[in-house]
């Protein structure tokens, strides 16, 4: 039977791994190969780079950044961050990702999915999406880190976004990230229910029964980010507890 | 420590960084050929996958890998075919009907069922049938819609299930076929590719 798996997840800029992202203060907190390979070892079933600079002048360093956590990681590494184009894909691959995410230039040019899943295979198209409580009982998507609300239902995104040919949906929910509060498990819900492909629960996570709650609405892995880097619980612990209230995990 | 020679075919469309990490994480050292010769000459030999059925076959077909790959496969000379590596080695796949594959065995890929998540994307739980020298039994990572159901006659199988049993590898000689990447999946698939890379050697078998 598949497992349920657990994705440390690093927001990188400029070659480092930051805390805060979509908030003011950022803060570093370390190197992304040892942060990598620390989690590896922790029992990590996947890692999620996601380069949050991604400015033209940041490019060649996010590729450094992605060689350099490959060769320490036996495990699949996905990376998402800035990716407009096939080329800019292809350069990740090379460098080492196993899988690319798209966000900000999928929502403004939905044909990249399309192109990116036919190039690669949908096992290597993951599409990201940023979802904000709309204040109506569904969701908005929400692009260029948070930072700019779009037209499009997340929910009804989601599901273009895999007939378009995404493999798998990572799916953050703004107002959860980084309040403690535990996943937005209606959204993770509805996502799971209308789609065929894996979806990544994000966003909110502070205890281990977070994400408990995440993979019962549905979701085939969950994310976090602070809560591993400050050291609050480990992958290990989190896999035990899930163990322990009979989800399958990767021991 | 000495680094073992192998050869990886370059399908083009496929992303070699993470086999070629994987392999010298497991005490190789790779080597990237062009020239189809090397399935002659190549005393270790893989043949990753990624991508779709369709392009990756008219890739090796193009560059003439298609025949002395068979013979090699065919002679159980060792090869680790990977992924869509390992569905190259049927007679067809339901995701590019009509298309031929190398046809070692005659058996094709099909459609995970419908009820499941599709891509499986994740770590399953493997099995291991009779007579492997190479596999053993724990969790490996894939990255996959279609599959083998049934295992070819004269191949021994290690399976896993994902809305039904499926293949997770075939052996038959030195030859071992993954569903799985065993380049991303942790300490036990470092160690399935040291047991392949020792063929012959006193590491085989030690499972």
């Amino acid at each position: 039977m598949l497992t349920r798996r657990v994705i440390p997840c690093l927001d990188c800029r400029d070659g480092r791994v930051v805390k805060g992202v979509r908030f003011a203060d950022l803060r570093d907190v370390g190197s992304p190969s040892e942060l990598a390979t620390a989690y590896q070892s922790q029992g990590a079933d996947e890692i999620v780079l996601l380069d949050v600079a991604a400015t033209v002048e940041a490019r060649a360093h996010q590729a450094d950044t992605v060689r350099a956590v490959r060769e320490g990681l036996s495990i699949p590494l996905t990376v998402g961050g800035g990716v407009r184009s096939l080329k800019d894909a292809a350069r990740l691959l090379e460098a080492g990702a196993d899988k690319v995410a798209v966000n900000s230039a999928a929502a403004a040019q939905p044909e990249i999915i399309d192109a990116l899943s036919a190039e690669f295979g949908a096992q290597c198209t993951v599409l990201s999406v940023d979802a904000a409580d709309d204040g109506r009982g569904g969701w908005r998507v929400v692009v260029r880190s948070g930072k700019e609300p779009t037209a499009r239902e997340a929910i009804a995104w989601v599901r273009e976004g895999v007939e378009r040919g995404a493999g798998e949906i990572l799916l953050t929910s703004l107002d959860r990230d980084g309040t403690r509060a535990g996943y937005d498990l209606m959204l993770v819900r509805q996502a799971a229910r209308v789609v065929n492909v894996p979806v990544i629960a994000s966003g909110g996570a502070a205890s281990a029964i977070h994400f408990f709650e995440a993979l019962e609405a549905g979701a085939d892995a969950v994310l976090a980010a602070g809560l591993f880097h400050e050291g609050a619980t480990t992958v290990g612990d989190v896999k035990g507890y899930l163990s322990s209230r009979g989800i399958e995990v990767r021991r | 420590m000495r680094f073992v020679p192998v050869t990886v075919v370059h399908t083009g469309v496929a992303n070699l960084a993470s086999v070629q990490a994987g392999l010298r994480r497991a005490g190789a050292e790779p080597v990237v050929a062009e020239d189809p010769r090397a399935a002659e000459d190549a005393e270790r030999l893989v043949l990753p996958g990624v991508g779709a059925f369709a392009p990756g076959m008219a890739r090796l077909a193009v560059c003439g890998w298609v025949e002395p790959l068979r013979k090699r496969i065919e002679a159980g000379r060792a090869t680790l075919a990977i992924c869509l590596g390992m569905q190259f080695l049927g007679g067809s796949s339901e995701e590019s009907r009509g298309i031929p594959g190398l046809s070692v065995f005659a058996e094709g890929a099909k459609r995970f069922p419908g009820h499941v998540r599709v891509p499986q994307i994740g770590w399953n739980a493997v099995t291991c049938g009779e007579g492997l020298r190479y596999l053993c039994e724990g969790y490996a990572y894939y990255a996959n819609s279609y599959r083998l159901d049934a295992a070819p006659q004269g191949w021994c199988a290690a399976w896993s299930d994902h809305g039904g049993r499926f293949v997770a590898a075939l052996e038959r000689g030195s030859v071992l076929a993954c569903q799985f990447h065993p380049e991303l999946s942790g300490p036990w698939g470092i160690g399935l590719l040291r047991r392949w890379l020792g063929a012959g050697g006193s590491e085989t078998g030690s499972c």
